[in-house]
């Protein structure tokens, strides 16, 4: 491997390494990029499905599952074909997922135990038929045991042959029953209630698999296939709520990282293809994970962050405007202490949100250390206090609660009612003048507005 | 005393550690873990290795350990943080840091000698030619040591924490209302797995620490409701799936440690068979006598 891969990049005009990989410079580079990004793209879109019916780890026990028939396709015809082989491997992979099956539908143990045991017992037998063969010093047998362990950069032309029309074979199959797979994904009760053949879909797909994992562990081996079989339609699922998208997006991170795998493998010769890919798709996941704009970690706590900073905000508006109002003057200035007193809160987040609303021009601060609100806040502190006060009429009235128990629940939900939600409680209250507690309630924001306008 | 007393013995102390940490597994639906573990502690492996320079047990079980309890830490911090199903947690956890140990293999290779097939491929009958001496006196195999330690552990493990890890089990919601720190028993769980699946693969290879975690009590469950008899059950079936594995080997002349594994698979197909309470044959049986009598109510 070292040595061809210097003498091609002398061959590619003496381009750096990192450079003469994308002149594709031999028909080796070409087949192993070309294996590896099919792999990647079939794996990642099958595994999507996988993923929805939580049966994730489906791939791995199959993989597993694929050694007894590798043994026995050697034992009955002595040969080591490798077409041979493989169809002894989609054997017994096959009624691995068989056996899955049965043990879920028929016996009381559960799905992960299920898959456990067809994973353990099946590399099992595969393995005694392995150490049987290597004991009765058959010679042919050499290099069987490296069947499962995965080759991808000897790939040769017939294998990328051989993926090439599985592929086609596979994505075509989930293009056309698309719409029947992602009713047994979400709810086989339904699917069977609309009549859909759910049984003959469900062996469809677990056939589809087994072809994906079969071609597969050649490539990669056993552990590393069930990892593209997992880790794409993660990440994909934190970008979107949709399985068309996810499928899609499942397929390109596959197809990724194995260019990724490949591309690194060519680079660092004796780099293993098969570990880079899957170090490559769980980068793209740890990426998926942290930032998706959607589920990632980041913006979702970003979103908890501004809607509690929103939330301190809101409620020292509307504080000073309740202070204010008993003062009968809106601008009465406050100090820190009276406000504290109110509205308990500490010490940092307290500051840290009286100089926010200073600089969105909501309040001013006067040299004594006391807060007062401009116009402009005296007319959101005067539109929350609305809302709070509307809520806390509509539960006394309509849901018939005492008035001493409203105030609670208005105190968080005046932060998220809408404008929308706002007209029809307006409207459901009749317009009303005072909350349960004989307050009044200002007048809305917009309603005073229009009125000005007109 | 002959290698295949031994081996059968230490057969059974495997099937007996396993089985205990097992059943806890498989009622929490984690049934996967041993398999998960056994695969993630490569990296450890390797680093240990590279820290230490020689081949010594010790280092290899801490770094083996460090890395089993990792892949729990994740793929709970997945599950929980990153809201990603289990399942799919423990995939992309396991998968990756065995990638990362072959390719730490790979990088090492010219200067190591070690590769990913002897850490996942031990064999028990090789077992009984690793001796452990104290001074000049033979006291038998090392493996036996180690795992009698295993077990016993395991054994003073699931007796003192039996209350909480079946509360934990059956009922968290429970558990976590009267008052047990349901994460401090999942993480000593994990913990003692990864202590079972690390002293238990070196010496007698990962598949049958994988098979043995999970086919003995899963058999045991198809046979009785109580978890005190699943736990005797499933630690005497491992024990018989043993001495089975032995005989059958030794008649097939294959690995040994495979049809151990192979044997409590049989076992566990007889179970879901002919299981009196919930196995299919009884089921059978017992539904066409249902309908007999209803028929001869309707004549």
């Amino acid at each position: 491997m070292n040595d061809t891969t210097e003498s091609l990049t002398m061959a590619a005009g003496a381009l750096p390494p990192w450079l003469s990989f994308f002149t594709l410079p031999s028909i080796n580079v070409r087949l192993v990029l070309a294996g590896c990004i099919l792999l990647g793209l079939c794996a990642g879109v099958l595994g999507c499905f996988t993923f929805l019916r939580k049966r994730a780890l489906l791939g791995d026990a199959l993989s597993h599952a694929a050694l007894p028939g590798v043994c026995t396709a050697f034992l009955l015809t002595g040969t080591k074909d490798p077409l041979i082989i493989l169809a002894g491997a989609a054997v017994s992979c096959w009624l691995g997922a068989i056996s899955v099956d049965l043990i879920t539908r028929y016996t009381r143990c559960k799905e992960d135990s299920a898959l456990g045991m067809v994973l353990s017992v099946y590399f099992a037998v595969g393995i005694m038929l392995l150490t049987s063969i290597q004991h009765s010093g058959n010679a042919a047998q050499s290099g069987l045991d490296k069947f499962l362990l995965g080759k991808a950069p000897s790939m040769l032309d017939r294998d990328v042959w051989t993926l090439s029309i599985l592929s086609v074979i596979i994505l075509g199959a989930v293009t056309l029953a698309y719409k029947e797979f992602k009713i047994i994904s979400f709810d086989p009760g339904f699917a069977l209630t609309v009549g859909l053949p759910v049984r003959l879909l469900e062996i469809v797909l677990a056939t589809l698999i087994v072809m994906a994992v079969v071609v597969g562990i050649q490539a990669v081996g056993v552990v590393l296939m069930s990892a593209m079989l997992v880790t794409p339609a993660a990440a994909a699922r934190y970008w979107t709520d949709r399985l068309g998208i996810m499928a899609i997006l499942a397929g390109l991170f596959g197809a990724l990282s194995g260019a990724a795998g490949a591309y690194i493998s060519y680079l660092g010769p004796g780099m293993p293809t098969g570990p880079w890919m899957v170090i490559a798709v769980t980068s793209l996941f740890a990426i998926s994970l942290l930032f998706a704009p959607l589920r990632g970690f980041v913006p979702r706590f970003n979103r908890v962050r501004r809607t509690r900073k929103k939330t301190a905000q809101e409620n020292i508006l509307r504080t000073l405007y309740v202070l204010g109002e008993k003062e009968d003057r809106l601008d009465a200035p406050c100090s820190e202490t009276e406000l504290l007193k109110y509205r308990p809160m500490r010490a940092g987040a307290f500051h840290a949100t009286l100089a926010q609303l200073v600089r969105r021009g909501l309040i001013t601060e006067s040299p004594a250390g006391c807060f007062a609100l401009t116009t402009q806040g005296a007319e959101k502190g005067a539109q929350l206090t609305r809302l709070h006060r509307l809520w806390e009429l509509y539960l006394a009235t309509k849901l018939d609660l005492a008035p001493d128990h409203v105030h609670d629940d208005a105190e968080e939900i005046e932060h998220i009612i809408t404008p929308e939600l706002e007209a029809r409680l307006t409207a459901a209250l009749a317009n009303p003048g005072e909350d349960p507690h004989a307050r009044r309630i200002p007048e809305s924001h917009a309603a005073a507005q229009m009125g000005g306008q007109s | 005393m002959s290698d295949g007393f031994w081996i059968v013995l230490i057969g059974a102390l495997v099937a007996g550690s396993c089985a205990l940490v097992g059943c806890f597994l498989v009622l929490r639906r984690q049934a996967l873990m041993g398999d998960a573990i056994s695969h993630a502690v490569l990296p450890g492996i390797v680093i240990a290795f590279l820290i230490t320079h020689s081949r010594n047990t010790l280092p290899m079980l801490i770094g083996a350990g460090a890395l089993g309890l990792f892949t729990a830490f994740l793929t709970s911090a997945l599950e929980r943080h990153g809201r990603l199903q289990a399942d799919a947690s423990l995939g992309v956890t396991f998968t990756w840091l065995f990638a990362l140990g072959v390719i730490l293999v790979s990088a090492f290779t010219g200067h190591v000698d070690l590769d990913a097939e002897c850490v996942l491929y031990g064999e028990i009958e090789y077992a009984p030619l690793y001796r452990a001496f104290w001074g000049e006196i033979d006291l038998g195999p090392r493996a036996f040591w180690v795992l009698l330690g295993v077990t016993l552990a395991n054994v003073l493990f699931v007796t003192l924490g039996y209350k909480q890890l079946k509360l934990c089990a059956f009922d968290p919601g429970l558990a976590a209302a009267v008052g047990i720190n349901a994460a401090l028993w999942h993480y000593l769980l994990m913990a003692f797995v990864s202590i079972t699946t690390v002293g238990a693969f070196e010496s007698v290879g990962a598949i049958l620490v994988v098979a043995l975690l999970i086919v003995p009590p899963n058999t045991a469950y198809l046979l009785t409701d109580r978890l005190w008899a699943m736990l005797t059950l499933s630690v005497i079936l491992g024990a018989l799936s043993s001495a089975g594995g032995y005989l059958l080997a030794s008649a097939l002349d294959s690995s040994t440690s495979a049809a151990i594994a192979v044997v409590s698979g049989m076992l566990f197909i007889l179970a879901a068979l002919f299981s009196p309470a919930h196995g299919a044959v009884p089921r059978y049986l017992r539904r066409r006598r249902l309908l007999a009598s209803a028929e001869a109510l309707a004549d």
